[in-house]
């Protein structure tokens, strides 16, 4: 078990034949993930990393039985590709584009609404089941298989994360880099209860940001349904200035509740083990899996 | 991006939002002009010189120089030149500018819209953003207007009415009345601020707004609704659609390093700490200021140098960091996933040797693909740099070189 993607998942590439999507198309296939195609507007009936391009979505996943999508698709389209990849009947939609703008999203999120269907990101690394499927930009050989599961809103402190987890001796489950965008298709909540449900992960590590609120919800689910797993947290920008962008497009302290000091203390508060310190990640894990 | 009070009014009266006319001036005879303009088409006796500047507080705002305050009444076209005189190329100091101010290149000539009449004019407040937890846009409106929202929401919750609206099909005529009534609203005043709702969405909207705030919206004394005052803040993501509002933005009201460094294409926020750092990846970036802090040093600055991190982003780096003064040290923090350790090292060791004599120590901790190699290198290059592999190594280095 793991969740969102796995060895069985067959992934198109939405963008395939772009630089951005041919690198990291070719990077998953090297990994080893089941990369069945790929989808770019009017470029439908050729061949491109040995694998087949299709005109549409609906058209990929009539021939090659996709159950999963990657986004590469520029920003000003994204928001499009990703209601196209949910009308097609695209389980796990994950979107690694940065910069969508926010209206867009809107309207896309609503869109997916009443459909069957995940959305992971967007402005995220992607998803990694060590193993079995990497359908993301992450660099695969930092994550080892093993037991704990990974959120986070940003993608080099994933890495640091499963870095820091596997040279204290253990693995990852799976990592989900949910995103750091204003509206994100997976919030915080969901992405642990995702893995709280797993039967594989014994543990989680949730990684956090300043601005909204993502953090403080999960945190109260984790507690309401009694602290069923270990959960190790931190929040980055601990110094970050009020009204100030960080970056990220939803990295902005926008009032009292959203800055790091007020979502740790309402994660201490729900029995979450906080570290101060993101060099502190790993040697928690492995503490609180000892317990 | 934010836009200034007088762009922010002129944009919303293209959608038809009501607001107190003014005309912008940037020197005291064209301050006069304006006002006589204002006087030909309002019939207005007395001019509000408003300060434009990109921070709130500007009534209670002082300038430095003059005594004045940010926001003036002129009760005649003959005060008018000389009051703006006292604010104009002045530093206005208010609560959210910090104790440096900002200085005051133009000033908004606008109509008195506190006349006397049947009733007193009474000040609300509206706004509109985006609802992060639900992911659609909000109506914010209170009878408390022309105070700080953030007190309202804290002491008098029950006093600020929200609606939320689908944005798949907007905002419908009924939610915009059961906020024109949640405000008292009654006869001419009523059907006013039912259309200012309406136009002031369809703004929202069309230009993409992050965050819409009209603090206050009046009542005036004939029971008109209109905006005094305007805070637009727009989606950076969607300005390629609206190329006319890119143009808006006022280079002068930001950090001239924050500016250099968007050239260069770096994500540089300038703060007031010891430490600089450059980092690759907007999370580890705030992180890395994290540690600083934990070492017992403080960020000098946030620095993403984004997934590319080679010899020109890392020597575009190091010149914006090293121009801030308060600098002490420099921590280079690489997660090395796709971008591999040696290359950034041998990237960090070129842009030393280019810039030549930088004097604060600099700290290199690079993880992830090659990062023996790329220690190596920085070991061997016989520079004052210091290597780290580990997180926690690094935060002890920062330690040592602050002591």
């Amino acid at each position: 078990m793991s969740v969102l993607v796995n060895k069985n998942s067959r992934v198109i590439v939405q963008g395939f034949t772009g630089s951005e999507g041919t690198f990291h198309a070719g990077q998953m296939i090297e990994y080893g993930t089941n990369v069945v195609g790929g989808v770019t507007p009017a470029k439908g009936g050729t061949e491109h990393l040995g694998r087949p391009v299709f005109n549409t979505v609906q058209e990929a996943v009539q021939k090659t039985g996709a159950d999963v999508s990657i986004i590469f698709v520029p920003p000003a389209f994204a928001a499009d590709a990703i209601m196209e990849a949910a009308d097609a009947g695209i389980k796990v939609i994950i979107a690694i584009t940065e910069g969508i703008p926010v209206k867009d999203m809107m309207i896309a999120k609503k869109y997916i609404k009443s459909k069957d269907v995940v959305l992971v990101g967007p402005n995220c690394p992607g998803v990694i089941t060590p193993g079995e499927a990497k359908v993301g930009i992450m660099p695969g050989f930092v994550f080892k298989k093993g037991k704990v599961g990974v959120v986070s809103k940003s993608g080099t402190l994933t890495y640091e994360a499963a870095d820091q987890i596997v040279k204290a001796g253990l693995g990852v489950s799976t990592a989900i880099g949910i995103g750091g965008d204003p509206i994100i298709g997976t919030p915080t909540k969901e992405a642990v209860e995702l893995l709280m449900n797993d039967p594989e992960t014994e543990a989680i590590v949730m990684i956090g940001e300043i601005g909204g609120n993502y953090e403080p919800v999960a945190a109260r689910w984790i507690k309401e349904t009694g602290n069923k797993k270990p959960v190790v947290g931190f929040i980055a920008g601990q110094t970050a200035p009020p009204g100030r962008r960080m970056g990220h497009a939803g990295a902005i302290i926008g009032g009292a509740d959203d800055t790091a000091a007020a979502k740790m203390k309402i994660m201490r508060e729900c029995g979450i083990h906080v570290v101060e310190s993101p060099a502190d990640i790993g040697e928690t894990v492995l503490k609180v899996l000892k317990k | 991006m934010n836009i200034h009070e007088y762009q922010g009014k002129e944009i919303l009266r293209k959608y038809g939002v009501a607001i107190q006319r003014g005309i912008v001036a940037d020197n005291p005879e064209a301050a006069l002009q304006a006002a006589k303009e204002l006087h030909a088409e309002t019939g207005t006796q007395w001019f509000v010189i408003k300060s434009q500047i990109h921070a709130g507080g500007r009534g209670k705002g002082v300038i430095k120089e003059t005594g004045s305050k940010g926001v003036v009444l002129a009760k005649s076209l003959a005060e008018v030149p000389e009051k703006v005189k006292a604010i104009l190329g002045g530093t206005l100091v208010t609560h959210q500018t910090g104790p440096d101010g900002k200085v005051v290149n133009k000033v908004l000539i606008a109509e008195d819209v506190y006349y006397p009449g049947e009733a007193d004019p009474k000040e609300y407040y509206m706004s509109i953003l985006l609802d992060r937890s639900k992911g659609i846009p909000v109506i914010m409106a209170s009878t408390e207007g022309g105070v700080n929202i953030e007190e309202v929401a804290e002491t008098h919750p029950e006093k600020i009415v929200k609606e939320w609206i689908d944005p798949t099909i907007g905002l419908q005529a009924f939610q915009a009345r059961k906020v024109a009534f949640a405000m008292g609203w009654e006869g001419n005043a009523f059907k006013e601020g039912v259309k200012f709702i309406q136009s002031l969405y369809n703004a929202y909207i069309g230009l993409d707004a992050s965050m819409f705030e009209i603090n206050p919206l009046l009542k005036t004394s004939d029971n008109k609704i209109l905006a005094v005052d305007s805070k637009v803040n727009l989606d950076d993501n969607a300005l390629y659609r609206h190329k006319d509002l890119a143009e808006l933005r006022d280079l002068t009201e930001e950090d001239p390093l924050e500016v250099e460094a968007g050239k260069a294409g770096l994500n540089y926020v300038k703060l007031d700490g010891n430490v600089g750092c450059m980092v690759n990846g907007a999370g580890l970036a705030m992180a890395t200021m994290d540690i600083i802090k934990l070492s017992g040093g403080e960020p000098a600055n946030f620095l993403d140098v984004g997934g590319g991190a080679n010899a020109e982003t890392v020597e575009a780096g190091f010149r914006i960091i090293l121009k801030d003064p308060n600098v002490k040290a420099i921590l280079i923090n690489i997660f090395g996933g796709i971008v591999r350790c040696d290359r950034v090292a041998n990237g960090v060791v070129e842009a030393y040797k280019k810039i030549g004599n930088i004097s604060v120590p600099i700290i290199v901790r690079l993880q992830g693909t090659n990062a023996e190699e790329g220690a190596k290198i920085i070991e061997q290059s016989g520079l004052k740099v210091y290597s780290a592999i580990v997180l926690k190594d690094a935060a002890m280095k920062v330690k040592e070189v602050l002591a």
